[in-house]
């Protein structure tokens, strides 16, 4: 016999995770148990050089204690609620996992079903935290030869570093005076998450938003709007806890006709009110 | 019917009282109080109260007749205004325009809402769209990059070894699939189009089939296609291309989700964010979400900009903030031509979703002005430089989009507001692309009354940069729409031609001067006219330079046709003439000429004889007549025709008759190839001799007697020239009248013997309208009439009696009648009552002057007894034709054409005659024999002849209605 066990969500339900365990059948199933599982696990995609130095710590921090809970159901289309107010980041991998003990012969039959997690507003207002800014070579770190550089000076602001997630990233920039036309200017969403133990800690940064404000050569003198939507999959409030850190930083690219790059960074700071 | 019992022996017909008869059938006249009720006694009052106000305005009686013809009797029989009209009324009045200015509330309110809407004053977008695609074009190759995957796949190297041509086909295999990449390359405008064209098609279908994300794609392609500047001189047909999907797009998105939120019941075009659902809000914002992400900076504004109207279902202030937003975005274009674009394409979405937002225009235009200097920065010029472009051409390429966006600006806007727009630009240098979109987008009436400022500017500008005459051009399109002041209109005359005169090329020249012509024909005289059309000429003759400027010529033509209505200045400018001898190709020739004669007959009121006008219109007419040819078709000819006819019917020499008939014999030689002119001819001449009778009071001198003969003469010798065998049978009956009238005897009798002799030449089918159909019903009708007119014939004292009527029943009868058809028994029947009426004492009617048969007669017993005889032959004959229907199939005809012979005999026949009286009850039984006869008819029949018995000399007839009955109704 084919007994086959699906999972249905509802979509866009906070706070409650609810949906229905549907049981597949043509005849009469006998079963041991229905369980619901659920996981949240952090999955650290290192980079290739990393592997062998913190290959130790990776298994540590995968068991991290999921905050699951079991519910045993018996009816044959059993609708559930979960309660779950976790506030873990939305990055960290969330699955829903339902298992169906059979008796001997048959095979437990088990489903899995991913789903991700709006963490709740915060209470604290938001400190506004307006930056201004400078780019000129002057300004630069890691250059080697610093006359060779053709002269620039760029100006410009951020009005908030300590952004609200669902409002966009807004400022000026200016482009004052460049020698060397301007190819384009690019703002880079980046997002750092540090995984760390006593032993060591990992840190990746991945370039989850690039979006281009300016292409060719700008009219000089004439402040270009910088405006960023944070994309609501790839972005969380920051979260920093002792061994996991979710980070944001936001990088000013400015590409020359010579394909010389210019990166300016700034730290953001997310959060949901 | 030799033994009848008639006073006169012979005699078939019975004797006619026209005089009395006529008394009895008149209606009693009863006068009519002034008060009285009668429905025609308005319309005598209204005519001629109209009559009275017509000869005040004009001396002409064409256009008196004409101005009573406004005044209709039925609407003037109405209390009040008609229905009609009163809805028209009231619907006209719903539409408040801005100027109409009312005090009261209701309207102001109206006026306020049409504010916020864009009226039709405002020329949209889809009429300077063609007009783009059309003007700027290449012929350089072009290419489409389309990557439909991911970024990545970008870094897929072209330096394959594979050849282009087949990389380019082999991607045409695959469709625009998920990450397919496809480049097209070497492809003409047409292709370009064509793929342009594909691409939103398949926008559509990706839409349709549910694949929203391939839609999307395939838009955020199309858009990046705006940021490539190579083959700039395609540019803004490029843009108009593209921001055609672009609406497609968005037009898509908003139908989609708007249909999401009237998902219980449909939601009104003004809904508020309050209706919309939680779904299509999601929907919605998923939307902008994407199109937030989308990497490059063009696609994003683009994209966002095309479904700004969904910021409706978000949130009432959206579009508000965001049409800032993407204006500021903007800035961030460094190409200064695809900035202005996007501008434009800003401007026009916004217009068109919040027209009421001028601030966004304003700033957009302010930007432009900031960012001005970017045109002539080091990054184009180089550019220019590779791809070989002038400056002029490249300043050419900004002027649609300037235009655009200024007349956005410009639209309904204070003058305070403008003024200082003017200002700002003038502060800028180089600033001649400027002022020519401000020339072009403002008010004209707020450039004209500035004109000679203007005039100042465009002379300060750089002669390296935008085309002067283009500049002048632009300041002339404004003039001729509005009038500067009175004093200051020579100086601007004087100081524009004197530049536009200094242009070499001959296009750009004729360009500038075609649109200066209409301000110079709309202030001064021909003097001035004259003088431009002699530069014009100057200018056009070397090296033919005319024949690539046609339409031009043609447009200027046009205008100078518009203000000048009077043909005797017209031709009287010197260069008029030699200006249309420019028009050397024959298609446009004519059509100049149509164009000049079609004006003449709108406008010329009243008959001229100005040997200028005659002598130049001849010559005109003279081209479209010589432009006919074997290959013409039906219709043009017919329109040459009609424009020809209009001027015949246009000259009058008055009282001098000669010079008139000497003008139709020129215009026959001249026009010898149109039919329909050369009918007008023979008609005008008719015309001419009849109004010489007239002048003359009908007693003809013998001079005017020598003429109407001439005019006869003229008549008699052109109608065999025409073809239609028709009209030349109805002309020579006319003319054949004409002369009668005219106591031209021999004249008539020839033009009457001319018609019988053509008769057989009819042939059985004739082409009406393209469609072949029977001849006979045209013959009949004209041999009726003809038969009509021989009453009044008088018999030729060499020939004997009734020699016209003989004439004409021998080529009835000879002439070749369609089988089974009874045409020449009808014939025969309609001769009868031709023969009774010349049997009578008096004729019914009679020509003054001329002396008919009845005076020549005198009633004389032999003439009556051959018209006996010649009714006994053709009674005869019909009943011979009933017998052989009688054998045949044919009974229901028999039964009608013993009714109308029966018909005819009651009506003429004397029918005392016991054997006519015998003949007629027999006509009467065969027509009911077979029941075919018309019951009702029957009745009136007999209902008829009761009521005609109870005259004293027809109370025979009460004994003959015993004998008919209603047999078929037994």
């Amino acid at each position: 016999c084919f007994v086959y066990v699906d999972l249905r969500l509802r979509k866009h339900i906070y706070e409650v995770l609810a949906g229905v365990v549907v049981i597949t059948s043509k005849e009469a199933v006998q079963h041991q148990g229905i369980s619901l599982t659920m996981e949240g696990l952090v999955n650290l995609q290192l980079s290739s050089k990393s592997v062998g130095v913190f290959e130790a710590f990776y298994n540590s921090v995968k068991v991290r204690d999921p905050p699951w809970t079991r519910i045993k159901v018996a009816k044959l289309v059993p609708p559930f609620r979960n309660e779950n107010k976790g506030h873990p980041p939305q990055l960290l991998l969330y699955t829903l996992r339902c298992d169906m003990r059979r008796p001997l012969l048959a095979k437990d039959l088990s489903k899995t079903c991913e789903f991700m997690l709006h963490c709740q507003p915060q209470k604290s207002k938001v400190q506004p935290s307006p930056v201004d800014f400078t780019i000129s070579p002057e300004t630069l770190q890691n250059v080697k030869e610093r006359n060779s550089l053709a002269k620039f000076l760029v100006r410009g602001h951020l009005d908030a570093t300590n952004c609200v997630i669902t409002q966009p990233l807004t400022g000026e920039l200016v482009v004052e005076s460049s020698e060397v036309a301007i190819k384009s200017i690019e703002l880079q969403l980046v997002r750092v998450e540090t995984c760390g133990c006593a032993e060591g800690y990992a840190r990746d940064a991945t370039e989850i938003q690039n979006i281009q404000i300016a292409e060719g050569d700008v009219c000089h003198g004439l402040p270009i709007p910088i405006y960023m939507v944070f994309p609501r999959l790839f972005t969380c409030p920051t979260l920093e806890t002792t061994n996991f850190k979710v980070e944001f930083e936001m990088n000013v690219v400015i590409v020359l006709h010579d394909d010389h790059l210019i990166t300016e960074n700034f730290p953001l700071k997310l959060c949901r009110v | 019917m030799r033994g009848s019992r008639d006073t006169k022996p012979g005699k078939h017909a019975r004797v006619r009282k026209y005089g009395a008869e006529l008394q009895r059938c008149q209606l009693e006249a009863t006068p009519v109080e002034q008060g009285d009720y009668h429905p025609l006694k308005p319309i005598i009052v209204t005519d001629s109260r109209s009559r009275r106000g017509g000869r005040k305005g004009s001396t002409s009686s064409s256009s008196s007749s004409s101005s009573s013809v406004a005044m209709d009797p039925l609407s003037s029989m109405m209390e009040g205004t008609d229905p009609l009209s009163l809805f028209a009324a009231a619907s006209a009045s719903e539409v408040p325009t801005l100027s109409h200015s009312s005090s009261s509330v209701e309207l102001g309110r109206k006026q306020r809402e049409n504010e916020d809407e864009v009226g039709a004053d405002f020329e949209p977008w889809s009429a300077k769209r063609g007009e783009i695609l059309s003007r700027f074009t290449t012929t350089e190759k072009l290419s489409i990059n389309l990557f439909m995957g991911s970024e990545k796949n970008k870094a897929s190297s072209p330096s394959s070894a594979v050849s282009e041509k087949v990389r380019t086909r082999l991607e045409e295999l695959d469709d625009l699939e998920e990450g397919s990449q496809r480049e097209l390359l070497n492809l003409s405008q047409q292709d370009y189009v064509k793929r342009i064209e594909e691409l939103n098609q398949s926008l559509k279908e990706a839409w349709a089939s549910d694949q929203k994300v391939k839609a999307l794609k395939i838009v955020i392609q199309c858009s990046k296609l705006l940021s490539d500047t190579s083959v700039i001189q395609f540019y803004p047909s490029k843009f108009v291309l593209i921001t055609d999907i672009l609406d497609t797009f968005g037009r898509l998105v908003y139908e989609r989700i708007w249909s999401m939120c009237s998902d219980p019941r449909p939601q009104p075009d003004s809904f508020s964010v309050e209706d919309v659902n939680d779904t299509a809000k999601e929907t919605c914002l998923n939307w902008f979400f994407k199109i937030a992400s989308i990497r490059e900076l063009i696609p994003r504004l683009y994209v966002e900009a095309a479904i700004l109207k969904c910021n409706r279902f978000l949130n009432k202030t959206g579009i508000q903030e965001t049409l800032p937003r993407l204006t500021a975005m903007i800035r961030g274009i460094g190409d200064p031509l695809v900035a202005v674009y996007a501008r434009a394409y800003l401007c026009r979405v916004g217009m068109e979703v919040a027209p009421h937002l001028k601030d966004s225009l304003n700033k957009n235009f302010f930007d432009l002005l900031a960012s001005f200097r970017q045109i002539h920065s080091d990054t184009v010029q180089n550019q220019l430089v590779i791809q070989r472009v002038e400056i002029p051409v490249y300043l050419t390429l900004y002027s649609p989009a300037i235009h655009w966006i200024l007349q956005c600006v410009a639209y309904r806007a204070p003058d305070v507001l403008l003024t200082e727009m003017m200002e700002r630009c003038k502060k800028l240098g180089n600033n001649a692309l400027l002022l020519n979109s401000v020339m072009w987008a403002f008010r004209p009436e707020f450039v004209a009354a500035r004109a000679t400022d203007f005039i100042g500017m465009i002379k300060d500008c750089d002669e390296a940069g935008f085309p002067k005459h283009l500049l002048f051009g632009s300041l002339g399109r404004s003039l001729a729409c509005a009038d500067p002041a009175e004093s200051e209109r020579l100086p601007i005359l004087n100081e524009a031609w004197k530049v536009i005169t200094k242009v070499r090329s001959p296009q750009d020249y004729i360009n500038c001067a075609e649109i200066w012509v209409e301000f110079t024909c709309r202030h001064f005289t021909k003097r001035e006219v004259n003088t431009v059309l002699a530069d014009i000429i100057k200018h056009m003759t070397p090296d033919r330079a005319f024949e690539d400027a046609y339409p031009q010529l043609q447009s200027v033509m046009k205008k100078i046709l518009t203000y000048f209505h009077n043909f005797s200045v017209l031709f009287s400018m010197e260069k008029f003439l030699p200006f249309m001898d420019m028009f050397q190709k024959d298609s446009v020739r004519v059509e100049v000429c149509k164009s000049i004669m079609e004006v003449f007959i709108k406008h010329q009121q009243e008959p001229t004889r100005d040997p200028v006008i005659l002598n130049a219109l001849l010559h005109v007419c003279k081209t479209m007549h010589d432009s006919v040819n074997a290959l013409t078709v039906e219709d043009e000819k017919r329109s040459l025709a009609l424009l020809i006819n209009g001027f015949i019917r246009m000259v009058s020499f008055g009282r001098d008759f000669e010079q008139q008939l000497s003008f139709c014999v020129e215009a026959r030689a001249t026009f010898c190839n149109l039919e329909t002119v050369i009918i007008q001819l023979i008609h005008t001449v008719n015309q001419l001799a009849m109004e010489t009778k007239r002048v003359m009071g009908g007693n003809h001198s013998r001079k005017t007697a020598a003429f109407v003969r001439a005019c006869a003469a003229y008549s008699f010798i052109t109608i065999p020239s025409l073809t239609s065998i028709f009209s030349r049978l109805h002309l020579y009956l006319l003319s054949g009248q004409v002369a009668l009238a005219n106591q031209c005897l021999s004249q008539a009798d020839a033009f009457l013997k001319a018609a019988v002799s053509i008769l057989p030449e009819v042939p059985r089918t004739i082409s009406v309208e393209g469609k072949q159909r029977s001849s006979e019903a045209f013959l009949l009708d004209f041999i009726n009439s003809f038969l009509s007119t021989l009453l009044v014939v008088p018999d030729h004292p060499e020939q004997g009696v009734l020699y016209l009527v003989r004439g004409l029943l021998n080529m009835v009868q000879d002439y070749t009648w369609e089988d089974n058809s009874d045409a020449k028994v009808r014939v025969y029947i309609s001769a009868l009552p031709l023969l009774a009426a010349m049997s009578q004492e008096n004729y019914l009617y009679t020509i003054p002057k001329v002396d008919s048969n009845e005076t020549l007669y005198g009633g004389d017993p032999k003439f009556v007894a051959e018209i006996s005889r010649l009714c006994e032959t053709l009674i005869g004959q019909v009943l011979d034709h009933l017998k052989t229907l009688g054998r045949e199939e044919g009974v229901r005809r028999q039964g009608s054409i013993a009714f109308a012979l029966f018909s005819v005999l009651l009506a003429h026949g004397d029918l005392r005659n016991n054997k006519l009286n015998q003949l007629a009850v027999n006509l009467w039984n065969l027509s009911h024999k077979n029941g075919y006869c018309e019951t009702r008819t029957s009745v009136r029949t007999l209902e008829h002849i009761k009521q005609q018995a109870q005259q004293p000399e027809l109370s025979h007839l009460s004994d003959m209605l015993l004998r008919l009955s209603l047999q078929s109704r037994a």
